[in-house]
């Protein structure tokens, strides 16, 4: 690298730091921004106003901290696995976003975004979601603000994370399968899109990653950097801070929220574990900072998975919550910047690290969680006695009919299984 | 003349009735691309060649489904501006690309500003780029003088709408709802507020569109602006095996 390059690195990483960024435009660096059509500009604008506005806020804060601490069961819990740590020669920890209410880290966005869109005066949400985790989160929440709640859903999503689908609609949101584009989580958020488009006034958009344009990736950042805030602090009680993090990394929302916290820790190594699919050909996997350049889609410059003509690429994974193009744009800025390492972990690795959480710490993970504890598996073997903590962002309940089409094995049979499924 | 202002000209020359018409590239037929092109630029007063992609978050139902058959068929960006550039003659009325901005940027915009150029393109609509984003694109573009269209809709604050007039080059383009496209605008009466207010402020030939399919849209909206914009309408007179000609005639009748 260019001395100069360097030296711009470590600009950009102390603005970041300091709170300076996303900048005024929306940017992180060269990524983020605001990419919408015209119709949807006062709307974000609005909320861009309303999101600086509110968030410091005292009441505001005290109504989402309480809604955190009783309704969703903040703090989440820090736990030792033992025997895993055992097993992989390090010490290792998981931080338990699968205890919080609905399953998954993605309530605590869509508590604060229910919240937000409420005292911002919308009469109804649309979100998308991918593998239901953040449509049942908004339903949620929805139910719990009093907002009529209507979740886009790939039509591929609907039937892979089925009872997902079947807790929304008890939750009272109306599921509106989309047949369009890939049919899943990209072409979810693309009909959301048009949705809010239509109706920009009293239409909120709560968006389920830290993706999209400004405000989004720096209001979910916000909304989620209670995991790693939390975690920190709890892991100081029992022992020094971690030598690396782990999170997996569809848009980002659980990552950054983990890694926020850590920025500042040097010796703390930050992992992002893409979707790894079936192979690194385009199509075969969702791993967007490995294999992608920056592009703009839903709103946002960031890495983007396209061919040469600019069309977005299909992705593959055998987990919905990773399958798409395209990524949070400070997770590219992190990667530029060289702060946080993005790896990935193939489908069959995902599904071997599930089987071994479940048999040896009797916790089963979502697909999801499974790439990064397989991220984290793979770096343990070669650093020895190191201590890593891991973000256990959900619970794999959503999973089993995905699960299912697999033999119940012993560890390490994920290869097999994905090739006795195909 | 430079290229935005040829574009802005023949829509004054339509005295207040212009039509503008958008096509997918390459739909539904490839092979029939120049042929449906040279029939529409008859009857239009300039065209809209719409680049298709893969995530068309702004169009609806119609145009996803010609930009979708159009992306399996092949048609790109690339292809496009090779097929204008095969073509004998110069366009009869001026032409401009209308896409999202990733294929742009694949392109490069650098490169696609001098071979639009090069091909007689007049300018361009970018659906995704409100104007806080656009320098990039817009200096690439003033070099070759490509008008870079602004769009406005009826959820634009006033003093944005004035902005973005102010900065329309070739014409302002006034979406007629909140909205995507496709479907069937009723015009409201609040319609006419809104397109006088941005008639007051345009400098430069004024066009409605998003939902016109029927002659007494064409001419209750023509009351307010210079022109119309049809697309939708357009591509599913297309897949009825229509004539665009006739289409378009009886439109502007
Ligand atoms: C449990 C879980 N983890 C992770 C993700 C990926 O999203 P993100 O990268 O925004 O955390 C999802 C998305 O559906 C999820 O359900």
């Amino acid at each position: 690298m260019a001395p100069d390059e360097a030296a711009q690195h470590e600009t950009l990483l102390q603005a970041l730091l300091n709170g300076k960024l996303p900048d005024a435009e929306g940017r992180f660096g060269p990524f983020g921004g605001r990419y919408v059509p015209e119709t949807l500009m006062p709307a974000i604008n609005r909320l861009t106003e309303g999101v600086y506005r509110l968030l410091p806020e005292k009441a505001f804060k005290n109504r989402l901290g309480s809604e955190l601490r009783d309704w969703v069961g903040r703090p989440t819990s820090l736990t030792p696995a033992p025997r895993l740590s055992k097993e992989w020669g390090a010490e290792v920890w998981f931080k338990r976003e699968d205890l919080a209410h609905t399953g998954a880290h993605k309530i605590n966005n869509a508590i604060g975004q229910a919240l937000l869109a409420e005292a911002l005066g919308a009469t109804r949400i649309v979100a998308e979601t991918g593998a239901g985790q953040h449509g049942v989160a908004s339903a949620a929440a929805c139910a719990r603000v009093g907002l009529p709640c209507v979740v886009y859903m790939g039509e591929i999503d609907v039937a892979r994370q089925s009872p997902n689908v079947d807790r929304m609609e008890r939750l009272g949101a109306t599921v509106i399968p989309v047949t369009s584009g890939d049919c899943t989580l990209r072409a979810a958020i693309d009909e959301a899109i048009r949705d809010w488009v239509s109706d920009p006034i009293e239409t909120y958009y709560l968006l389920g990653s830290a993706v999209g344009p400004h405000p989004y990736p720096y209001l979910v950042r916000e909304l989620q950097a209670v995991i790693g805030h939390e975690a920190r602090a709890q892991i100081r009680k029992y022992a020094d801070l971690p030598d690396a993090a782990f999170a997996c990394v569809g848009g980002g929302s659980n990552a950054i929220g983990l890694f926020y916290a850590f920025l500042a820790d040097e010796n703390v190594q930050l992992f992002g574990v893409e979707a790894g699919g079936r192979g690194e050909t385009l199509g075969d996997h969702s791993a967007t900072l490995s294999a992608g350049r920056p592009g703009v889609l839903h709103g946002a410059h960031s890495m983007l998975l396209y061919d040469d003509d600019g069309q977005i690429q299909e992705t593959h994974s055998v987990s919905a919550g990773l399958d798409y193009p395209g990524v949070g744009p400070e997770h590219s800025l992190l990667k530029m910047i060289g702060r946080v390492e993005y790896v990935t972990a193939s489908d069959s690795e995902a599904l071997d690290a599930l089987a071994e959480c479940c048999a040896l710490e009797g916790i089963l993970p979502a697909l999801e969680t499974a790439h990064a504890i397989a991220g984290a598996r793979r770096w343990a073997a070669s650093n020895q006695g190191t201590r890593i903590l891991i973000g256990l962002s959900g619970r794999g309940d959503k999973d089993m009919p995905i699960l299912s089409q697999y033999p119940v094995g012993n560890r390490r049979n994920g290869e097999e299984a994905v090739n006795a499924a195909a | 003349m430079q290229p935005h202002e040829v574009l802005r000209h023949a829509l004054e020359q339509a005295n207040g009735s212009a039509l503008v018409a958008f096509l997918t590239a390459g739909y539904p037929e490839p092979e029939r691309f120049l042929q449906i092109l040279e029939e529409v630029e008859g009857v239009a007063d300039a065209v809209e060649i719409g680049v298709p992609f893969t995530d068309p978050m702004a169009d609806g139902v119609t145009i996803q489904r010609s930009s979708q058959a159009a992306i399996k068929k092949g048609i790109s960006l690339r292809w496009i501006l090779d097929q204008l550039a095969a073509r004998k003659t110069k366009p009869a009325a001026p032409i401009l690309l209308m896409s999202y901005l990733n294929p742009l940027l694949a392109f490069g915009f650098d490169k696609l500003a001098a071979r639009a150029n090069e091909v007689r393109v007049s300018g361009f609509i970018v659906p995704d780029l409100p104007y806080e984003e656009s320098a990039p694109l817009k200096d690439c573009l003033d070099t070759h003088g490509l008008a870079l269209v602004q769009l406005v809709t009826p959820a634009t604050p006033s003093g944005r709408l004035t902005q973005l007039c102010k900065m329309s080059q070739g014409f302002v383009y006034a979406v007629t709802r909140t909205g995507i496209t496709g479907g069937k605008t009723e015009l409201p009466l609040e319609l006419a507020e809104y397109l006088g207010t941005v008639k007051a402020a345009a400098q430069v030939p004024v066009c409605a569109g998003f939902g016109v399919r029927e002659r007494e849209q064409v001419k209750l909206i023509n009351q307010y602006t210079d022109g119309v914009i049809v697309g939708s309408a357009l591509i599913e007179a297309l897949e009825r095996g229509e004539s665009a000609a006739a289409f378009l005639k009886e439109l502007r009748l």
